[in-house]
């Protein structure tokens, strides 16, 4: 098939069609902040902090998180704007509410102007970005951890039999992680095994 | 009757005329409404009083029996309509059985005393047809429920059942359905109203094997059963939908995704699928047209979210029920990855009428880009609450105040909800709105699945939203952040402020968080989560400044922000309060003034329902100020302390 053109903050590229808006902008050299994204792993669209702003050939305009978004037609890109901006500020103080110690967070707070402690804080340390459990699932192949519950119950949990059985030996997600909380749930897990 | 497999169009006909040569539309037929609402109103136990008394008064020949799917008239529940008059009795129990048999089939006469009594005039209405709540209304997909038995097959056919079908696979190219339906102007009902022509079209044309069809029955707002009705009173009109859209978009399988809490529903449409597939309206060969299909049943766990569509294919494929993002939407890679049409339960059911009546006895009704009639659960604050089914054009007005019959106890309206938990209100200054897609969403709402909750100035809409947004943050699915969190801190200060702990900044946070959370979200409910808040922040805004700056509620409800008092001038010492009061807040003596004890008061308001209209002391305030003023105005009359 052919490449499709895409213009990125003025720069064009030609990109394969299906590949996503955020692979178009590393090849147009344009830095778009991500979190949940990784390399090794299926797209998730999770974090929102990717989101860019797209105009089509009929003027129409929309929101779309890039690191999923697939090129399908010729779109002019914008990867800043006041919308694309202000979401990326509230999607990072809304993280902070979590996390407010992530040096990451913390970086990208600094960029787009994130105050941390506008809103109420949370006791949970997992910004929910799922890398652990994909890199697990997708590239160990192992699932011995995955999310529990749904909304704003929901958490990042250890199964203890896998984990304890896989864990010790591997621990290639605990780098993935963009706060603490991973080693601290897996520290948890490990004081199951001196329970049973 | 035996019925055999029918194996073409010509077999079709000629069994409906054997059904009906063998029934006498002159013979009296009691139908009595057998839906989950009439059910909890014990329906079964007057089902089974009616059958008793009929052979009891030797009338079993005389008289059909039929249990029929939902009516609609649900407040009024059990419903009786008697053919072919058409006679309407209501809220029936199984005492009154033996008398309504009694008097209308033998004596010839209408028992009065279960009629319809309009609420303003007192005239008694025999007939359905005269009631307001039935003849404002245009039950085009909702009418047969009354006049089918849901187990009964042969009934569906006598009214016609799968004429669409049989000119769809011999009279019709694929092609030419698709086209009848873009033509009809049918758009989901489902809630986002994508014209479904269009959907049928990009299914047909994305490339993969085998295609899906589904029916999207997972219900999930709060008061809303429109699709659980359908369901549950007519399946075959579901299915007969479904293998027309099957047969145009040339699907091989479908599955209907019904919530495991519909439990009739699961129940009517497997053995609706069991006889469709006995009778040959379903499996290989159909009608002998050559053209196969099959369907399952597939039950849903329970979650509001599963009702979005990519989210509900992840249910079908047995994973967790989380949206992905789109695109590609599932027209093209749908269910495991192959092209998957998904309808909403009442847009099937569309189906068949668009086929046998034409796209263009459909599009005469309604509006320029909303055609048909769309089904509302019409609930809250009105005296007629139930389904009805209208025609798109009409005004929310209309639907309130004629078929609804107005607001309860004289009370004022206030607002209207449309669109389940994730709409907005809609004031009084746009009643006479016509409801349709555009016009609902332009105020600030939306169509939705089809949601009416009807509110009266007893309602702070500040609690109203926050209600909402406390259903919505716990069915979220908590992957995307903006749903996730900001739906979550929106509550929080919606909460803060109903108690009295509003800030200042408040507004703007929650103003600045429903944008995000609108654009940023991954999925329809992330992203029309915020609206229960901006169209109350739009046409109520006051209500919540008086709550954040002067701690008052309007409307009285929220409870952090109330005190009852009792005038002791006015007080005439009668203790009903005082034995009344469930917290023991209220003390006094017979013929002396009593007084609440604000330490223990739990603002219940059972002290103000009580008092008697006579004395009228019990006096409920709200605001900062106010309490304040009412205890030393009170205090000083009475020279004591409060």
């Amino acid at each position: 098939m052919d490449k499709i053109p895409i213009n990125i903050d003025g720069k064009e590229v030609k990109v394969k069609p299906g590949k996503t808006l955020l692979e178009a902008s590393k090849l147009a050299g344009v830095k778009i902040p991500t979190l949940c994204y990784h390399e090794l792993l299926k797209p998730f669209g999770a974090c929102r902090l990717c989101m860019v702003e797209i105009e089509d050939s009929s003027g129409g305009r929309k929101l779309v998180a890039s690191c999923v978004h697939p090129v399908i037609e010729p779109v002019k890109v914008l990867t800043r704007s006041l919308q694309v901006d202000l979401i990326r500020k509230v999607v990072l103080e809304l993280m902070m509410t979590n996390a407010p110690d992530s040096p990451k967070i913390q970086e990208l707070a600094k960029e787009y102007g994130a105050v941390r402690g506008r809103f109420e804080t949370k006791s949970t340390f997992c910004v929910h970005c799922g890398l652990c459990v994909r890199y697990c699932e997708e590239v160990k192949g192992k699932n011995a951890i995955g999310f529990v519950e749904r909304g704003m119950r929901k958490e990042i949990s250890f199964v203890p039999e896998i984990a304890l059985k896989e864990c010790l030996n591997c621990k290639e997600c605990f780098p993935l992680c963009p706060t603490s909380y991973l080693q601290t749930s897996f520290v948890l897990t490990q004081s199951l095994n001196l329970r049973f | 009757m035996e019925i055999q497999k029918i194996k073409s169009p010509g077999e079709l006909e000629e069994l409906r005329k054997k059904i009906i040569s063998a029934r006498d539309s002159l013979k009296p037929c009691i139908t009595l409404c057998s839906g989950t609402a009439c059910n909890a109103a014990r329906s079964a136990l007057v089902a089974e009083a009616i059958s008793k008394e009929l052979e009891k008064q030797g009338l079993k020949e005389k008289v059909d029996f039929r249990r029929t799917g939902c009516h609609g008239f649900c407040e009024k529940g059990p419903v009786i309509v008697i053919f072919p008059e058409g006679i309407c009795y209501l809220k029936v129990k199984p005492d009154d059985v033996p008398e309504m048999i009694r008097t209308t089939f033998v004596e010839k006469k209408i028992l009065k005393r279960l009629l319809y009594k309009d609420p303003v005039t007192g005239e008694q209405i025999v007939h359905e047809a005269d009631i307001p709540f039935y003849k404002y209304q245009k039950r085009l997909v909702f009418g047969l429920n009354t006049k089918i038995d849901p187990l009964s097959i042969e009934d569906y056919i006598a009214v016609g059942g799968y004429m669409a079908l049989s000119k769809a696979l011999f009279k019709m190219k694929p092609e030419e359905i698709i086209e009848e339906v873009k033509r009809s102007g049918l758009r989901g009902r489902g809630g986002a109203g994508f014209p479904t022509g269009r959907k049928w079209e990009a299914t047909r044309k994305a490339e993969g094997n085998p295609k899906y069809v589904v029916v999207n029955c997972d219900e999930g707002d709060p008061g809303a059963y429109m699709d659980r009705s359908l369901m549950e009173g007519n399946p075959f009109q579901v299915l007969e939908g479904l293998v027309i859209g099957a047969f145009s978009i040339g699907a091989r399988y479908g599955y209907i995704y019904v919530r495991e809490e519909y439990p009739l529903a699961v129940d009517n449409v497997t053995h609706a699928i069991s006889e469709a597939s006995r009778l040959g309206f379903l499996g290989e060969n159909i009608l002998g047209s050559g053209f196969d299909f099959d369907v399952h049943v597939h039950r849903g766990a329970g979650a509001f979210v599963c009702g979005e569509e990519t989210a509900l294919l992840r249910c079908l494929e047995g994973k967790a029920g989380e949206p992905v993002p789109r695109p590609p939407y599932p027209s093209v890679r749908g269910l495991w990855g192959k092209p998957t049409n998904i309808n909403n339960v009442e847009t099937w059911a569309n189906v068949p009428l668009i086929i046998r009546d034409g796209a263009e006895s459909f599009a005469s009704i309604g509006t320029d880009n909303s055609k048909g009639t769309k089904i509302f659960s019409l609930v809250g604050k009105v005296n007629n609450t139930g389904l009805v089914e209208v025609p798109m054009g009409i005004t929310l007005r209309d639907v309130v105040f004629k078929i609804g019959g107005g607001i309860p106890k004289g009370k004022k309206f206030k607002a209207v909800q449309t669109g389940g938990p994730s709409g907005g209100c809609i004031p009084e200054r746009y009643l006479d709105m016509p409801v349709d897609f555009e016009e609902l969403g332009s105020v600030g709402s939306m169509m939705g699945s089809g949601g009416m909750i009807v509110l009266d100035e007893e309602t702070c809409m500040v609690d109203f939203a926050r209600y909402f947004l406390s259903f919505l943050s716990d069915e979220s699915c908590g992957k995307c952040t903006p749903c996730r969190e900001g739906v979550g801190q929106m509550l929080g200060i919606l909460t803060r402020i109903t108690m009295g702990k509003g800030r200042e900044d408040d507004i703007e946070k929650l103003e600045e968080l429903a944008r995000v959370v609108a654009t940023a979200s991954l999925c329809a409910l992330g992203r029309t989560a915020p609206n229960p808040v901006l169209s109350t922040l739009q046409y109520f805004r006051d209500e919540y400044t008086a709550h954040i700056k002067e701690k008052r509620c309007p409307a009285g409800v929220c409870k952090s922000l109330i005190a009852f008092y009792i005038d002791p001038a006015k007080c005439g010492g009668c203790m009903l309060c005082v034995k009344k009061c469930p917290a023991g807040a209220i003390i006094g003596e017979r013929k002396k003034a009593h007084r609440i004890v604000q330490e223990k008061c739990t603002k219940c308001g059972t002290c103000l329902d009580v008092c008697p209209e006579k004395f009228g002391a019990v006096i409920k305030v709200s605001g900062k100020r106010e309490i304040e003023d009412i205890i030393s105005g009170v205090s000083k009359e009475a020279g004591v302390n409060i």
